[in-house]
């Protein structure tokens, strides 16, 4: 009797996806669950069956452990694999599966609950004799003795959420007189994102690497690990980059950090995936961070090195198995890395970015592996972790799979959202990156003026790319015969294109040397010319010949739309040659008229009163209805031309405005 | 299908002359727009200060990019009335048609870069011309109107006829045929009916000015005064007096409105969705047009050369080729139109006549747009000619030619003599379209047959009084007469008579042809919703 045919996947995106996948393989049915926001999701797409668990909000469907469950009811799933994130590391969730009759994917309840505490594994830990870093986890919370413990651990130091993750609730203190203040906000972030005030502290160790022990155990006892993911790239303690092995590792540290990890993990009787997070420093020394009791996101470096798909032995294990190799029969080979595909503006402090998918195309070669959740048409919305996917290479070396993993980043067209392509190509490409230096300290130190982390304006030559589309888009329009796109029986003049991007409008002249199916145009902006040939545009790739060179870019058009696969990623620009120009003009006549005959019941501004577009300056009350009359524009009242109660006549003038001149007006 | 083997030697000198006199021509006359768009271009610094864009910008913003534009009458009263180096021909209009949002219109914009967009005597019959198109071919008009209105100077030959500009406006709001007007500038006096004839009335504020009498002319008139914009601006005929629907903020605003407001009908859903006419090209490039027709008038060549270079994979089929064969009458099609062919080989005989009458019926009984191709001499003379009943098969033609219910298309390729222009449907017989090829040759005779002419009926004179004439005189008189025919019968003097719609690059023939027949085509096909009276502005 099989512990179980039917594998319901608790989680959504990326990971929702890359399990089914192998569940699949494995032979198992499986059943995704999904929120109102996410029916259209890939991971919905793939299951063989699907629930919708609730509407948008996380609290209302991913984490309610009532709905999970009856939706494995209602489907007849037998197993949940929690993914990561969201419920896999709740004990509750756990020990309900079990109660459910349900095989929960993890760990046992115990091992989560003593491991979601940082302040009881770091106990755990020093019992178990793993080198902790010097800190503080007792029980006792009051500000007194948290200071009296930060005096003996010496500056500076680290605050951390005892039920932390994700770097809420974590401070690092360079001074005693900091202390204070910085307790106070963990405590409330903490508790804000945990539930739980809970704080530890810990000596703060500087320009640390981040690496982490694979971990796997099974339910008869063994314990194996499979070597180490350097995730030393982080920006506010996110891990941005991963890659395994960790660049700076020897023969002799894998094993000592491996047999710690694995000893960690025995001092809770670990079965499944489990990670084993240390900080090393420069001198070699290494101490535990934390146990976490899940699949990692950086899971697929660790695979590619080893070759092996640990979501199979999850489920193996999950089912009873033995692990299914030996400790001496795991070998590590070639280089992976991994970097997170996000949807967040990188030039704008990295803000969540929301949108729909127009295109999306993978850039699928041997040696690169994309996990994602993404299907062209669908929303990426605020409700969730904006992680779109991960881009992963690997390589017979670091180099090797560095430089293939730019180039996959580079490719991989995806419009319609703005993501963090651009930031993460040019990580890879940092010397210091290549160089295989980078520590926790890297993005602030070395990457900070990186283009990609400032608005960039669009470059002539992108700007041409869009006007040529644009111009073949209304040339080759079904209005007229497909053989006179462009032909003029007399004389050439350019056509005009405004296009705006990043709210700046720019001009764009074209200019057609031929006409016909493949048009030569030569494209003006400033001082700039581009002379380009379009050979062909499909909808979604154009083909140009640019001074002779020939190449394609991915768009994506839709009425006044258009969006380009450039440099810096998804490229959106607006056809503004023929929006409707705002009543500016009308404002700046400034004149404000009575609409109809009224009482005036208010005036609110007097002459010399400085006021903004769409201030409220009078008030007429007229068919017993209030109209409130608003300035067109920013400027200052020249005159105001009644009072309150007068009796108007329709059309008369109430208030002048002097209009202070926009650039908006200035271009007009 | 009968396919034309081309005979012509592409490589030989006489091809390689005929392209390059051919060239020289399409260059000559080139140069001449490319000078009147450079005078246009001398306002630039004026308009923009003014915050205005030059009328040309204005059209190019109007029309869709990309779309084909063919212009009208683009030289027409060169070189005539007010236009005396050549640079302001076009009758100060700017016009053609193109295609706005989709829908295939008429676009005139007055060019108010020259002369402030006053109207000549040729731009009113240029004007005239272009409503009987719209008429005509069911086009929708956009107007972008600046204007000083008539040329004071040639006030008598525009005051008159000129109401006929506005009749027509009236007709053609009554047929039911949009008019859309933006108001860019200045439309006064009797420019103020133009847009107020309008359907659609587009004001850009702060710059239209639309009244009988400006504030010179009333405080003259009554004392009152006034200012422009209290007398007829933008948001006075917006807000007040109702004379126009649309208050745009400046002149791309104004061209936007009107794009909208093209967009909001439904024009193009009165149609059938348009379908790809699957069609074969020529089988002979159509940029070997050039050489075909002979430099020297005097050299015979085959008009088959030229239907070759046109006709969907050269395919003609060849009509009473064995019963005459100065004539060439046949059937082809150009895009996937099916067309009948008439052209020239040589003079027409009264048996060509007989035959071109004749096809000319059949095109009409089969609904078939004919083609003309204009390269005659005129009419065979002589006693034989006269005797087969020249006069009796000749007027028989014109008949048919008049006659015909069917979209007739002219091209002038070469010469068009005598009534041989007449019986090919040349201007005054009204084709719905009429081109020239910029070598073409367009009088009642030769320059120098003229001459001679002349030359006997002096010497006959002089000889009746018993007097011998002086051959000195008889010279002058010669050539005189030659000289002033001949610079009155070129393409160039043609067109800026309007003697046809515009001069084109014999390569474009092609896309032009099917860009017409495309137009008749749908013309014939559209639906329109007449009503009596126009639409009043309430």
């Amino acid at each position: 009797m099989p512990a179980f045919s039917k594998i319901l996947i608790a989680n959504r995106g990326e990971i929702a996806c890359r399990v089914i996948r192998t569940a699949q393989e494995l032979g198992y049915r499986t059943v995704a669950v999904y929120s109102s926001a996410d029916a259209e999701s890939r991971h919905v797409q793939l299951a063989d069956e699907a629930v919708c668990i609730g509407p948008a909000q996380v609290n209302q469907s991913y984490l309610v452990i009532d709905n999970l469950l009856a939706a494995a009811a209602k489907t007849g799933a037998d197993a949940i694999h929690p993914g990561y994130g969201f419920l896999s590391e709740n004990a509750d969730f756990a020990r309900a599966c079990a109660k459910a009759n349900i095989v929960f994917i993890g760990p046992s309840v115990e091992a989560i609950h003593l491991m979601g505490s940082k302040r009881l594994s770091k106990i755990a830990m020093l019992e178990a004799g793993v080198p902790c870093i010097p800190g503080y986890e007792g029980a006792e919370q009051d500000e007194d003795v948290l200071r009296q413990e930060a005096e003996r651990i010496g500056y500076p130091l680290m605050i951390k959420a005892s039920a932390g993750g994700g770097g809420r609730g974590m401070r690092l203190v360079q001074q005693a007189d900091e202390l204070v203040a910085q307790l106070r906000t963990a405590r409330s972030e903490a508790q804000n994102a945990f539930g739980s005030g809970e704080l530890i502290l810990e000596k703060a160790v500087i320009q640390p690497r981040h690496v982490e022990i694979q971990v796997f155990g099974d339910q008869h006892g063994n314990i194996v690990y499979l070597g180490e993911r350097d995730c030393s790239v982080q920006r506010r303690h996110q891990k941005v980059v991963e890659e395994a092995p960790c660049p700076v590792m020897t023969a002799e540290l894998r094993q000592a950090m491996g047999a710690a990890a694995v000893q960690a993990a025995a001092q809770v009787n670990y079965v499944g995936a489990g990670t084993v997070e240390f900080l090393l420093d420069a001198s070699g020394a290494f101490y535990f961070l934390e146990m976490n009791t899940r699949l990692q996101v950086e899971h697929p470096v660790t695979e590619l090195i080893t070759g092996q798909d640990l979501v199979a032995w999850q489920i193996l294990v999950a089912s009873g198995a033995p692990l299914p190799l030996r400790q001496e029969q795991i070998k590590l080979t070639g280089h992976a890395i991994e970097v997170r595909l996000y949807a967040e503006d990188t030039a704008n402090q990295f803000l969540p970015q929301t949108g729909t998918v127009l295109r999306w195309e993978p850039e699928l070669l041997p040696g690169i592996r994309i996990d994602h959740g993404l299907c062209e048409g669908q929303a990426v919305t605020p409700f969730y972790d904006p992680m779109l996917g991960k881009v992963i290479a690997y390589g017979a070396n670091r180099e090797d799979a560095r430089r293939k993993l730019v180039r996959a980043l580079e490719q991989c067209v995806l419009l319609g959202v703005n993501a963090n392509q651009r930031f993460l190509a040019n990580l890879l490409a940092h010397p210091e990156f290549a160089a295989g230096n980078a520590t926790t300290a890297f993005i602030g130190e070395h990457f900070h003026r990186d283009p990609s982390l400032s608005p960039q304006a669009a470059t002539p030559r992108e700007l041409a790319l869009a006007a040529a589309l644009l111009y073949h888009a209304s040339a080759s329009s079904r209005a007229h015969q497909a053989s006179m796109a462009g032909w003029r029986s007399a004389g050439s003049a350019p056509w005009v294109f405004i296009l705006k991007h990043l709210d700046q409008p720019h001009r764009i002249e074209v200019d057609v040397i031929h006409s016909g199916a493949q048009p030569t145009v030569q494209v003006r902006y400033a001082e700039s010319l581009v002379e380009l040939q379009l050979l062909a545009c499909d909808g979604r790739w154009l083909t140009v010949a640019i001074d002779g060179v020939r190449q394609r870019v991915a768009y994506h058009h839709d009425g006044d739309t258009l969006h380009l696969f450039a440099h810096g990623g998804n490229l959106k620009l607006e056809d503004i040659t023929h929006a409707p120009v705002s009543g500016q003009a009308a404002a700046n006549s400034g004149a404000i008229k009575a609409p109809m005959d009224g009482a005036i019941v208010e005036v609110l501004v007097e002459e010399g009163t400085p006021v903004s577009k769409g201030q409220l300056l009078v008030v007429l009350e007229a068919m017993k209805m209030e109209h409130p009359l608003k300035a067109g524009s920013d400027g200052v009242v020249r005159r105001v031309g009644v009072n309150k109660g007068d009796q108007v006549k329709n059309r008369q003038l109430l208030v002048e405005i002097e209009a202070s001149v926009t650039p908006e007006a200035a271009e007009a | 299908m009968p396919r034309i083997e081309s005979q012509l030697d592409v490589h030989g000198g006489e091809f390689a002359a005929n392209s390059e006199a051919m060239l020289a021509a399409v260059a000559s006359f080139r140069d001449v727009e490319q000078k009147v768009l450079d005078k246009a271009c001398e306002a630039k610094a004026k308009f923009d200060k003014r915050g205005q864009l030059l009328p040309r910008e204005r059209l190019n913003l109007l029309l869709d990019a990309g779309a084909p534009f063919l212009e009208l009458s683009s030289l027409a009263g060169f070189k005539l009335h007010d236009d005396k180096d050549g640079t302001q021909a076009g009758g100060g209009l700017i016009a053609g048609i193109g295609y706005v949002e989709g829908v295939r219109c008429l676009v005139i914009a007055n060019n108010s870069a020259i002369k402030g967009g006053t109207i000549s005597p040729s731009g009113l019959r240029k004007s005239l011309r272009l409503q009987q198109i719209a008429a005509e071919n069911k086009l929708p008009v956009v107007t972008l109107a600046e204007s000083g209105g008539a040329n004071l100077t040639y006030a008598a030959d525009i005051f008159v006829e000129g109401a006929r500009a506005f009749a027509n406006q009236a007709r053609l709001s009554a047929a039911g045929i949009p008019q859309i007007t933006v108001v860019h500038g200045s439309s006064t006096a009797g420019g103020a009916y133009q847009p107020g004839l309008s359907d659609y009335v587009v004001v850009v504020r702060g710059k239209a000015k639309m009244f009988l009498a400006g504030p010179p002319l009333l405080k003259a008139a009554t004392g009152e005064i006034a200012t422009d914009e209290q007398l007829g601006g933008a948001e006075m005929h917006a807000q007040v007096a109702g004379t126009a629907e649309y208050l745009a903020e400046n002149d791309a605003d104004g061209v936007r409105l009107a794009r909208d407001i093209l967009a909001m009908l439904p024009w193009n859903a009165q149609l059938p969705a348009r379908t790809a006419r699957s069609f074969k090209e020529p089988l002979y490039p159509t940029d070997e047009l050039l050489g075909i027709v002979p430099a020297d008038a005097k050299k015979p060549y085959d008009v088959r050369e030229i239907i070759a270079r046109i006709a969907d994979g050269s395919v003609f089929l060849d009509f009473k080729n064995e019963f005459d064969q100065q004539t060439v009458c046949g059937h082809l099609q150009i895009e996937g139109h099916a067309c009948g062919f008439i052209g020239n080989n040589g003079p027409i005989t009264p048996q060509g006549a007989a035959k071109a009458a004749q096809f000319i019926q059949l095109c009409d009984q089969s609904n078939t747009p004919i083609l003309f191709f204009h390269n005659t001499t005129g009419f065979m003379v002589g006693t034989e000619s006269e005797q087969q009943g020249v006069i009796k098969h000749g007027s028989k033609l014109i008949q048919a030619v008049a006659n015909a219910r069917v979209p007739k298309l002219t091209i002038v390729v070469g010469g068009s003599y005598g009534a041989g222009n007449y019986a090919m449907c040349g201007r005054g017989l009204d084709p719905r379209f009429i081109f020239a090829w910029p070598n073409s040759r367009t009088a009642v005779m030769g320059g120098a047959q003229a001459g001679k002419v002349l030359r006997i009926v002096t010497e006959d004179k002089h000889a009746k009084m018993g007097q011998t004439a002086d051959p000195k005189m008889l010279d002058m008189i010669e050539q005189a007469t030659a000289q002033k025919l001949d610079s009155q019968s070129t393409a160039l003097y043609g067109t800026a008579n309007l003697w046809d719609d515009g001069l084109i690059d014999p390569r474009d023939t092609r896309a032009l042809l099917g860009l017409l027949l495309d137009i008749c085509h749908e013309a014939a096909i559209r639906p329109l919703q007449p009503n009596a009276f126009g639409v009043a502005r309430l």
